[in-house]
């Protein structure tokens, strides 16, 4: 274990902020670190505290070698803080002030807007690893079990991230939500995290994998919006957190795939043709197709809500002011201020889903969620490539975006997955075959036995195409400690 | 308030007004010294205008009549405390005073307009508290005409007089001539100090010409009608009087020399005990108060040979003229951080010789004119707040400031680098109770209005000085912050501060600022000063064909009907 009360920040912390002579963040993070391993070792089942696992450790910002891979137990990771690199001459690139030079401090006027964004952002991450707190329990290999604990560290990390911005740079305020971070905690009610889709529960591992496609990837987009922000340590700051986020999402598409490959397997071995003779595909043991759409379709609409309201305001001030920019905002050819620019957002008019110009400014949250859309559609087409060449008839489909939502134009009205606004009778009769069951999440549950063997492969997920770092098959990427 | 057509608006920006003036400048006054009563003429040069573009005719003022006046009533008091008594009287036949010039206001800016109201209030609340607080008695006599903004200078006297000569009268018509209020505590003063009948009060604000003799008295609208052959031997008489009923201590009157400053080209002012610091850029000025330059005085005898140099008169007249300087001159900047560096001790021993000494004139003046200066701040359409840093010297008297502030930072223990006298605030027996401000309670007692026993449990910390965390536990001051934090805090509230509207911070700050009960005082600058300032924007009054525009023209306003 660390010895908690002689850290040595500067040599136990990747970083390439100083930290050594910044006397001010150093005090703050020495209140605040105590608190964050409680909430780790509280969280993290006592007997994955003390395993030694294959994690990789960033250590520096360098394209070429930013990590490190090694055995560490998990409380004794080394959360670095790390920033991408300084670009020189910065700008800031949108809104009221885009062509100023970018803000290394924070600007008064805007510091409560940026302190909610990174606040914000803040609560994401360490809310996933409450919500995977126990899947541990029953990783279907032990390769699956560190890109589960390699995820958590790094959004541990990514925490930290947040929390060196809010002790560096807000004060007093930045120190209490620093603490407020790990007083939330997922589903909690009397604190819970401050989305909805944080404090959802990832019961099992199919959960877990859509999870990081779908709910990494709007990760990933806020982390792109946030990389193009005036305020330059936070833009830094996200552009390499996002380096990280890769990975996530990586876990999430071949695991979902794997699961896929397996299904596809396990059919045509048995000479199973129909992928909707569920209770046949289900006495194999692998997860039947039908219910891995009804979990896509479940996690994808709940990510879109993470978007927020398709016209917003409080995102048109965040864009104008500069502390905020779109997906990839630099390629964007306009003049970054959108004075009198449209954009096209969802709306209803009757029972009909339309598309209304509004002021592009004001639709910066929609123009987020559709770049969303267009990224998440990518690793469905290369899913459905792989029933493709098993030659199995079904296809994979990202839902209408009116579908199951709970924020927005289309919010608790009853749409199918196709975009058609249904009676309550349809719904009812539909959403079964729309969204996962109880009877679902029965069958999926007992699939969840765990496989330490080294090299060894739950039943219903095909193994990986390559180790991680290149490791072999048989690889002990966790050295399970047995008390 | 009172009136207006069209001048020239560009110069009332262009010009930086100062405030600083002495007898030997008046245009618009003079006093004549007859023991202990001061006859006082208003007698207006109509060519004396503070800007180009109107005549300030029939004793009508402008700003630069009102800078005299209120340059008057400060040195009866300081250098004539002789005076018990002050007739103010007009220098002209046939006519008291007509009220604020109406081409002046007509093509003032808004802000002009705003400030000059709020300079003539407080000058007028200053003649009507004299009697109060300095045994000073103000008699309006009034021959001839004395509308508007005139029948204000009399509201604000202690006792009206009014001769029967069956065309004088007083008279608001604001409301019916020029389609705005008579904004300078005229409506309030009616209803509330001379408390006339409502319906009477309304009746009496909508006629032009006004009211004259017995109905006047009848009203209450003056306190006394005279026969016209007898006016100015009876007025003659009742000063006598009432000097002879006073009980005020008098004594040798001081001077109150030129107050030397220097502006530089930045706009930074300096005088010897108040530093003011223009920062342009980020639309901020610091005001730096030093604390005593020399031990305080051993006796009171050694406070009068000091006279005007004395340390608080000193602070009091400097400040009281940055602010104003502030207030007219330098509209953008928005922010208004005080600071002071000096010896608490030596605040405290300067105080306690005034404190020690309360049935002296000079001491007792001082004091009461730290309790104006103060309430100028209060008023004072700026966010204010209050740093206080090492070497500061908030204690007693100077202490006031940070209850007058919006918010105040403390710094809390050592700062790297820095061996001056550790932060400290120190509270004394004055602050509670010595310098009521506008509704009448003490600034503690308005910051603690929903605790009043805190104010109780801090009077067993007079004398000590309190350090940031006992301070902030106190309650005496919003935040407190540490080395590591300050710089940052600071630099984001003032960064923060500076991007808000500055008329949403205004309304804001004087909406928080005077918590508790109303008083004449509080409707004067709340209610009354605020609805003027709606009139004021609107088109009825201010548009091209709205009455303030048309004054003069032969048409009346083109009012729009529409009720809002
Ligand atoms: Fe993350
Ligand atoms: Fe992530």
């Amino acid at each position: 274990m660390i010895d908690l009360m002689n850290v040595s920040y500067d040599t136990q912390i990747p970083n390439n902020v100083g930290l050594s002579s910044d006397k001010r963040v150093l005090k703050a993070l020495e209140k605040w670190h105590p608190g964050y391993i409680n909430w780790w070792n509280d969280l993290i089942p006592e007997n994955f505290q003390q395993s030694l696992v294959y994690l990789r450790t960033a250590v520096s910002v360098d394209p070429k070698g930013w990590a490190k891979f090694d055995y560490v137990k998990m409380p004794e990771y080394r959360w670095g803080v790390l920033l991408a690199p300084h670009v020189e001459d910065r700008k800031i690139p949108c809104g009221e002030h885009a062509g100023q030079p970018a803000w290394q401090e924070v600007p008064g006027e805007y510091r409560n807007m940026l302190k909610r964004l990174i606040v914000i952002q803040g609560d994401t991450e360490p809310a996933s690893v409450e919500q995977q707190k126990f899947l541990g329990r029953t990783a279907p290999s032990l390769y699956d079990m560190r890109n589960l604990f390699q995820v958590n560290v790094e959004e541990g990390r990514h925490l930290w991230a947040m929390v060196y911005l809010l002790h560096k740079y807000f004060g007093k305020d930045g120190r209490e939500e620093a603490d407020d971070l790990l007083r939330r905690s997922s589903g909690s009610e009397e604190a819970p995290r401050m989305l909805g889709a944080f404090n959802e529960a990832t019961p099992d591992w199919l959960s877990f994998f859509m999870f990081t496609y779908f709910t990494d990837r709007d990760g990933k987009m806020q982390l792109e919006s946030l990389a193009q922000s005036g305020f330059d340590p936070l833009s830094r700051t996200c552009r390499f957190m996002l380096t990280e986020e890769a990975h996530h999402m990586f876990v999430g598409e071949t695991g979902v795939g794997r699961i896929i490959e397996r299904t596809c397997q396990v059919m045509k071995e048995n000479g199973i043709e129909d992928p909707y003779d569920v209770d046949r595909i289900r006495s194999y043991g692998v997860l039947d197709l039908p219910t891995v759409q009804k979990k896509l379709n479940l996690h994808y609409t709940l990510s879109l809500d993470l978007f927020g309201q398709e016209v917003s305001t409080n995102a048109a001030n965040a864009f104008n002011a500069g502390i905020k920019g779109r997906y990839m905002e630099h390629r964007i050819d306009d003049d970054h201020k959108l004075v009198n620019d449209t954009y096209s957002v969802c709306d209803l008019e009757g029972d009909a889903v339309v598309r209304r110009d509004v002021p592009a400014l004001t639709a910066i949250n929609m123009r987020l969620r559709d770049d969303y859309s267009r990224d998440a559609s990518g690793g469905v087409g290369r899913w459905n490539k792989i029933l493709e060449k098993a030659g199995v008839a079904f296809e994979l489909k990202l839902p209408h975006e009116a579908f199951n939502r709970k924020i927005g134009v289309f919010a608790n009205k009853e749409f199918n997955p196709e975009g058609k606004l249904v009676s309550g009778a349809e719904y009812d009769a539909g959403v079964k075959n729309w969204l996962p069951t109880h009877a679902d999440g029965d069958y999926i549950q007992s699939l969840m036995v765990p496989e330490y063997e080294p090299g060894k492969y739950a039943g219903w997920i095909a193994p990986p195409k390559v180790g991680i770092d290149n490791k072999p098959g048989d690889f002990e990427y966790v050295k399970l400690h047995m008390a | 308030m009172h009136a207006g057509a069209a001048c020239q608006g560009g110069a009332l920006v262009t010009k930086v007004i100062d405030f600083r003036t002495d007898p030997s400048r008046y245009r618009h006054w003079r006093v004549e010294y007859d023991g202990d009563v001061a006859n006082l003429y208003m007698d207006v040069d109509e060519n004396g205008g503070l800007f180009d573009g109107y005549l300030l005719k029939l004793n009508s003022y402008d700003l630069g009549v009102d800078i005299e006046l209120a340059d008057i009533v400060q040195r009866m008091r300081f250098e004539h405390p002789e005076v018990k008594v002050v007739v103010m009287r007009s220098g002209k036949d046939r006519v008291f005073c007509a009220g604020a010039n109406i081409r002046m206001l007509g093509g003032a800016s808004h802000a002009h307009k705003v400030n000059f109201c709020k300079f003539t209030n407080e000058t007028r609340n200053t003649f009507e508290a004299a009697e109060v607080d300095s045994g000073q008695k103000y008699i309006c006599a009034v021959k001839g005409s004395c509308a508007g903004g005139g029948y204000e200078l009399a509201l604000a006297c202690n006792y009206i007089m009014l001769t029967d000569d069956s065309t004088s009268s007083v008279a608001l018509p604001e409301v019916p001539l020029l389609a705005v209020l008579p904004g300078t505590g005229g409506l309030t003063r009616v209803t509330d100090k001379r408390k006339v009948r409502r319906d009477r009060a309304d009746v009496f604000c909508s006629i032009e010409e006004g009211v004259k003799g017995k109905r006047a008295l009848d009203w209450r609208l003056v306190d006394e009608v005279v026969p016209n052959a007898t006016f100015d031997e009876t007025v003659d008489q009742r000063a006598k009087e009432f000097a002879a009923a006073s009980s005020k201590p008098t004594g040798k009157g001081i001077a109150l020399g030129p107050l030397e400053r220097t502006i530089a080209d930045d706009g930074s002012v300096t005088y010897s005990l108040v530093e003011v610091d223009v920062e342009r850029d980020s639309r901020k000025v610091t005001i730096t108060l030093k604390g005593p330059d020399a031990p305080a005085p051993s006796s009171i005898e050694q406070l009068h040979a000091q006279g005007d140099q004395s340390y608080l008169l000193r602070l009091a007249r400097e400040l009281d003229d940055a602010i104003l300087h502030l207030r007219l001159n330098e509209a953008e900047l928005g922010l208004v951080v005080f600071r002071s560096q000096g010896d608490p001790e030596a605040v405290l021993a300067h105080e306690k010789l005034l404190t020690d000494n309360e049935g002296d004139w000079l001491a007792r003046e001082i004091l009461q004119f730290w309790k104006r200066v103060l309430k100028r701040v209060d008023v004072t359409s700026r966010s204010l707040v209050a740093l206080v840093e090492h070497g500061s010297c908030f204690a007693g008297v100077l202490a006031e400031i940070l209850w007058a502030v919006d918010r105040s930072y403390m710094m809390e223990g050592e700062f790297e680098g820095d061996n001056r006298p550790i932060a400290t605030v120190t509270l004394s027996d004055v602050n509670f109770g010595r310098f009521p401000m506008a509704n009448d309670l003490t600034r503690l007692q308005t910051r603690f209005l929903g605790e009043p026993g805190a104010v109780e449990a801090l009077k067993g910390k007079i004398g000590e000085p309190l350090e940031a965390e006992d301070a902030n536990a106190a309650g005496l001051v919003t935040e407190i912050f540490d080395d590591i934090d300050w710089d940052d805090e600071i630099r984001i509230f003032m960064e923060e501060r500076a991007s808000f509207s500055p008329d949403a911070m205004t309304a804001m700050e004087a909406n928080l600022r005077f918590a508790g009960p109303e008083t004449m005082e509080t409707r004067i600058f709340g209610r009354l000063t605020a609805w003027q300032n709606w009139i004021f924007q609107r088109p009825n009054a201010v548009g091209p064909d709205g009455a303030l525009k048309r004054y003069g023209s032969g048409v009346r306003g083109d009012y729009n009907m529409e009720r809002v």
